[in-house]
């Protein structure tokens, strides 16, 4: 059973829910960086919520099916044709060998996921079949999908067509897209106005964002709380004696321009961080697309923690819709 | 030394053991972490130590977030109190100096540099007070380091040279990170320097490059065999400087599989260190010559 690669779209990856335990030696967990959209996928075509996938980044792939399977695309919106005919997002279809699958432009949102019916079965490495394309670990030969490529697929049942996600039960950033903050880590290095400002300006999202980190820009310059710089840390106000980083951890190098770290974060590094985006959000930022406005609103832990339960009680109701 | 304790969102807590660099404060720091690991709490997923801090990742729906600080907290008074010594191992790492490729990489980034004018290393020298890059490049290999931290990206050691104050080196990071960084960079940040494992992104000032990888997930070359990462907290360092023809043989060594690292098994005992650096560091230097 297998997927041929006609197409590869940008830079599609094979994805699962990662491989924790590894970021002390700075490899990152990875994984799908819409989990709730990667999951939905799998639970669509029948799977472990965390059988390996595609994901795919502005662009689509062109990939054409070795054997009957269920499939089904969530995340991003974004026309699909199978044959040429039209399919729906967030539906299960079937496909039959020989079938090719195709995408048009990007509507909204900026990735898709592509569950196929046994999952993609490419040795894991690390506990996972997540690409690591820096480390060059996982996924198909440690990089990104290229056309030519033949993906084995492990085996699975077909699932019944036209299971359906309810509109509902889709989380798609809002515009401008809101990103909830718990400040903390070096907030204290900030001066009060830039402190409020980072809360009051419009950022949008800069053209480096990527599966490690997105970047943001418009902001003003950030001023830092006058100090003489600790030993080993550097002379610049934003330099630290280097430290860990966390998933969502938000560094602005030279005070200049946010970086949130995301799935194949960096492990640790010498730029200050001024908090963390919350662990609930962290889907949300896998569908931004350049350009896109973005407000960061200031929460605090007992509301981080409330909107980390709202998710998960998400991912089961649409549990329960498919069940 | 002053711990701080706070929150990296809902899934992180950061331990901030000193925020400037000293050995007694990696120290503590490697403690406190492996204390929290010992007690195996409920919820914890992983522990990262850093050079003079740490981190804590847990689940939120398993521990409460103040819940998880106070159990690290119990551990602090422990911690500071244990021996500061390890059994480690010195490792020769062959540096080839103003190598061509970090300099076709800086001179790419030249607009994000404190001084686009010259290179990082003129910089480096200037900012320190060497009259030459030689000597500065001389006072960077002529006294052993040691791995602090192992993080960033795959398997890429920090490192604190193992002298006084006075004499380590110090230099900011790059004003806005460069998106590119040759694979096996010598860096430099801050009091630290770092080799950077893979190609990629990166913020320190280049300094040289090494021919010998210390990153393979593959496993295929012959010191990677048993694991992909060749670097740990603890491990000590001495640089040897090289040239280009000496570069291109080691390189072609670890591809037919014939390089070995030139490695002693040595004890680091902190306060055997500070009674007497140039002492120490002699022991240090004989252990791997006799290697």
């Amino acid at each position: 059973m297998t997927l041929e690669i006609i197409k590869p779209g940008l830079a599609t990856t094979i994805q699962d829910l990662g491989r924790p335990g590894y970021f002390h030696l700075g490899i990152p967990e990875g994984g799908a960086m819409d989990r709730l959209a990667f999951r939905a996928a799998n639970m669509l075509v029948g799977n472990d919520e965390g059988a390996a996938g595609l994901e795919a980044v502005f662009m689509g792939p062109e990939i054409k099916f070795g054997t009957e399977m269920s499939v089904a695309v969530t995340g991003a919106e974004m026309p699909m044709m199978l044959d040429g005919e039209p399919r729906e997002t967030w539906t299960s279809f079937t496909v039959k060998p020989g079938q090719v699958l195709s995408f048009g432009f990007l509507k909204t949102g900026a990735r898709i996921y592509i569950a196929v019916s046994g999952g993609i079965d490419t040795p894991p490495a690390l506990g996972s079949r997540s690409t690591y394309p820096i480390g060059a670990l996982g996924g198909f030969e440690g990089r990104a999908i290229a056309a030519g490529d033949v993906i084995p697929v492990g085996n699975g049942s077909v699932m019944a067509e036209g299971r359906v996600v309810p509109d509902a039960l889709r989380r798609r950033p809002g515009s401008p897209a809101e990103l909830r903050v718990l400040t903390g880590l070096y907030w204290h290095r900030l001066t009060e106005k830039s402190q409020k400002a980072f809360f009051d300006d419009d950022w949008v999202v800069a053209p480096e964002a990527d599966r490690m980190g997105y970047r943001f820009r418009g902001g003003q310059p950030m001023e830092f709380v006058d100090r003489p710089q600790p030993f080993g840390a550097g002379s610049d106000p934003s330099n630290i004696v280097d430290g860990c980083y966390s998933y969502g951890s938000i560094q602005v190098p030279g005070g200049l321009e946010p970086i949130v770290l995301h799935r194949d974060a960096v492990s640790g590094g010498g730029y200050f961080t001024l908090g963390a985006v919350i662990s609930a959000d962290m889907d949300l930022i896998g569908q931004l697309q350049p350009n896109t406005p973005v407000k960061f609103k200031r929460v605090e832990m007992d509301e981080a923690l409330a909107a980390r339960k709202q998710r998960k009680t998400m991912i089961e109701d649409i549990r329960q819709a498919l069940a | 030394m002053k711990t701080r304790y706070t929150y990296g969102g809902d899934e992180h807590i950061y331990v901030e053991v000193d925020d400037e660099m000293s050995l007694d404060a990696f120290f503590i720091a490697l403690s406190l972490s492996n204390l929290v690991r010992a007690a195996n709490i409920p919820g914890v997923t992983e522990i990262l130590p850093a050079n003079a801090s740490f981190e804590v990742r847990f689940d939120p729906d398993v521990i409460a977030p103040d819940a998880m600080m106070a159990k690290i907290k119990e551990f602090e008074h422990q911690a500071e109190a244990q021996e500061k010594r390890l059994d480690t191992r010195i490792i020769e790492i062959p540096v080839y100096y103003e190598d061509p490729w970090t300099h076709e990489t800086l001179m790419r980034f030249r607009e994000r540099h404190q001084d686009p004018t010259g290179s990082d290393l003129d910089y480096a020298a200037r900012i320190n007070g060497y009259d030459t890059v030689a000597d500065f490049i001389e006072a960077h290999h002529s006294q052993p380091w040691f791995v602090s931290m192992v993080g960033f990206v795959s398997g890429l050691p920090f490192l604190y040279q193992l002298v006084e104050r006075e004499k380590q080196l110090e230099v900011p990071k790059y004003l806005r990170p460069r998106t590119d960084t040759p694979k096996l960079t010598v860096g430099y940040g801050g009091c630290f320097s770092c080799i950077y494992s893979v190609r990629g992104a990166g913020g320190y000032q280049m300094f040289g490059i090494t021919p010998m990888p210390i990153f393979d997930p593959e496993q295929k070359i012959s010191y990677l065999k048993d694991f992909m990462v060749f670097f740990k907290p603890g491990d000590i360092v001495k640089w040897k400087p090289i040239d280009r023809a000496e570069y291109d043989r080691i390189t072609q060594a670890v591809e037919d599989g014939s390089y070995t690292p030139r490695i002693a098994e040595v004890a680091f005992d902190l306060d055997a260190f500070n009674q007497d650096m140039t002492g120490f560091n002699a022991k240090l230097m004989e252990a791997l010559n006799d290697a």
